[in-house]
């Protein structure tokens, strides 16, 4: 166990990764650019729920103002992806920490209610505002990045449009993943954990746990957003669905698909998921059917999670190793 | 100036609009109130309601009083549904995380909506309006149909009857009691585990009895369950969880503020509706006629 510990798996995930566009077809591409980008998403929101313990049924919210922002930007203003990708993290981030300053003012089931309200007025906005947003119909044919000066250079010419922004996704996705992963492993994550066991004691010893609390809020936040700004460009156009409450339902389902114990846990419900999603919608229409089966089967069964049943697992191993 | 006609006219579809909500934010409020759970699949089982309701019609036609022999039906299967979701799975989740019972409950809203798909496809189906009840009044000027002056009266009755049961008979005391104090009521010797089924069936029946009967108003389509549910949830934290008049005040607020906002502000009265409950939630969380959890 200890050996399979050391390995390093996160640069060997990501060098495995960039082999896809290599050995798979151009569908495989495609479903490890979604994966990859709700990996970012279900990790963002882990930050919270996992690590935080604040249980948010509005995360959609952020990754909404993600797409939208990055999709603006680039559709409409031209920009180019270098300035409107940060923007949607910032936007978010600063929505985040207007709504966040409220929420976190409540505790538990009416924390996630007002999370839930506030991704509804979101979407109610992106849903209504015609002008700017498209209303219903959205906002399709978000442009690429341009990607001309890369393929001209030697070496790594000659991929499809779809492949560098792939490569390209998978840059900032690992970039956001090793900042997230410092983040919750600095002392500002640790007493994020604190407080999630024991928010009481956490202010006795001094700590001003809504101002964390909002940091983690705001944090979160922002990582939602990149992914929704990736997710934008990856899916060719920005829907008001995507602030929708059930897609905040859909990437906590991601979250305790994984495991949130773990800090990769949800990286792999994401991977699981869509997967899953992918087999099963080439069987039946009823995927939302299935889902629901797996969801309660997890939460009958497997509380923890994949990553709390594999540790089980491993646990009950290295115990029949050692009688 | 609106036309003061208009205005009326507008305010009616505002509150029988409202008396639907009520209708429905009542179970889901009652269910809060006792168990501490957001139930997302009580908009489901409003959905399930008015696709029963179009079953039973099919069975037995609208003719002769049969239309409310039908809605009561679909209500009872509903119920039923409920009673036995709660008794078969729910009740193992009592005392988890609050994330798994929500979870759960989206769960239930996945498996419950896809599973009415399978049964009456995606296609929309609608209920006649029962006969006698098909024409249109003219009061002040505005034309009122007939079946949504019916919604109008019966929508308070039910009200009226509910909080009877609640205020004064046993079943209803031990309800209001296992909100306050679910452990003391158990030590006096309640059956607190049959009163939950009890109260899953009530609040069930609530809510598939406002599907049922909106159907002769509305299309019945896949996607209502959502949408209905997000309402529900508007009215029950304006007016405050758990608390009945409050579910009540909420829903004729929300009525209202939806009919006037499309006429003066008419892209954005969805909008205004949000924006409410969030003014709600971060000055009184606990809703406008709510008490604050201990």
């Amino acid at each position: 166990m200890a050996l399979l510990a050391r390995v390093p798996w996160g640069p060997l995930v990501l060098a495995a990764a960039f082999c896809v566009p290599a050995v798979g077809s151009r569908f495989y591409t495609f479903l490890a650019n979604d994966i990859v980008i709700w990996a970012l998403f279900a990790t963002s929101l882990n930050l919270l729920v996992g690590v935080t313990g604040l249980v948010s049924f509005g995360h959609a919210a952020y990754f909404g103002i993600g797409a939208y922002t990055t999709g603006l930007l680039m559709k409409k203003l031209g920009l180019p992806f270098l300035l409107a990708f940060p923007a949607a993290g910032v936007l978010a981030g600063a929505l985040a920490l207007v709504f966040g300053f409220f929420c976190v003012r409540l505790t538990r089931i009416y924390f996630a209610m007002l999370t839930l309200a506030f991704a509804q007025i979101v979407w109610a906005i992106c849903f209504k505002w015609n002008e700017v947003t498209g209303g219903e119909q959205g906002m399709p044919e978000i442009p690429y990045p341009s990607f001309d000066w890369v393929a001209a250079l030697p070496l790594v010419g000659g991929w499809r449009t779809a492949e560098y922004f792939y490569f390209l996704t998978l840059l900032m996705v690992a970039l956001c993943l090793w900042l997230l992963r410092r983040i919750v492993g600095s002392p500002f994550g640790r007493m994020l954990t604190t407080i999630r066991e024991n928010a009481e004691r956490a202010e006795f010893i001094g700590v001003n746990v809504r101002r964390y609390e909002l940091a983690a809020f705001v944090l979160a936040g922002a990582f939602a957003g990149l992914a929704g700004g990736l997710f934008g460009i990856f899916n060719r156009g920005v829907f008001p669905d995507f602030a929708y409450w059930t897609k905040s339902s859909e990437v906590l389902i991601m979250t305790l698909l994984g495991g949130m114990g773990t800090f990769y846990g949800p990286a792999i419900g994401a991977l699981v998921l869509i997967v899953l999603n992918q087999q099963i919608t080439s069987y039946t229409e009823y995927w939302p059917f299935v889902l629901g089966v797996i969801l309660v089967v997890l939460l009958f069964v497997f509380p923890g999670g994949l990553a709390g049943a594999a540790q089980a697992a491993a646990r009950r191993l290295g115990g029949v190793r050692r009688a | 100036m609106p036309d003061p006609s208009f205005v009326f006219a507008q305010s009616l579809s505002g509150l029988t609009a409202a008396m639907f909500l009520f209708l429905i934010a009542s179970g889901l409020s009652l269910i809060f109130g006792v168990l501490r759970v957001l139930n997302f699949a009580h908009g489901t089982f409003y959905m399930l309601g008015a696709y029963s309701c179009f079953q039973f019609v099919q069975w037995l036609g609208v003719g002769g009083g049969r239309f409310w022999v039908a809605a009561l039906a679909a209500a009872a299967t509903v119920a039923l549904l409920g009673g036995l979701v709660e008794r078969l799975l729910f009740r193992h989740l009592y005392g988890k995380e609050e994330l798994y019972q929500l979870l759960f409950t989206y769960a239930l809203v996945l498996i419950l909506s896809d599973g009415a798909k399978m049964i009456w496809g995606t296609q929309q189906k609608s209920v006649s309006r029962p006969p006698g009840l098909t024409g249109a009044s003219s009061l002040f000027g505005a034309t009122i149909p007939h079946y949504n002056l019916l919604i109008l009266l019966l929508g308070p009755a039910i009200a009226l009857a509910f909080w009877f049961v609640l205020q004064r008979t046993r079943v209803g005391r031990f309800i209001r009691a296992a909100a306050l104090d679910r452990e003391t009521l158990g030590a006096l010797g309640v059956n607190v585990d049959a009163l939950y089924t009890w109260v899953f069936v009530i609040a069930s029946f609530l809510g598939g009895l406002g599907g049922a009967l909106i159907s002769p108003m509305r299309a019945t389509v896949p996607g209502m369950d959502t949408e209905v549910i997000v309402e529900a949830f508007v009215v029950v934290v304006i007016g405050g969880l758990g608390s009945f008049w409050g579910t009540f005040l909420g829903a004729v607020i929300y009525g209202q503020v939806l009919s006037f906002g499309i006429l003066f502000f008419p892209r954005f009265s969805i909008f205004a509706v949000f924006a409410l409950m969030a003014g709600v939630l971060i000055i009184r969380p606990w809703g406008l006629l709510g008490r604050p959890l201990k």
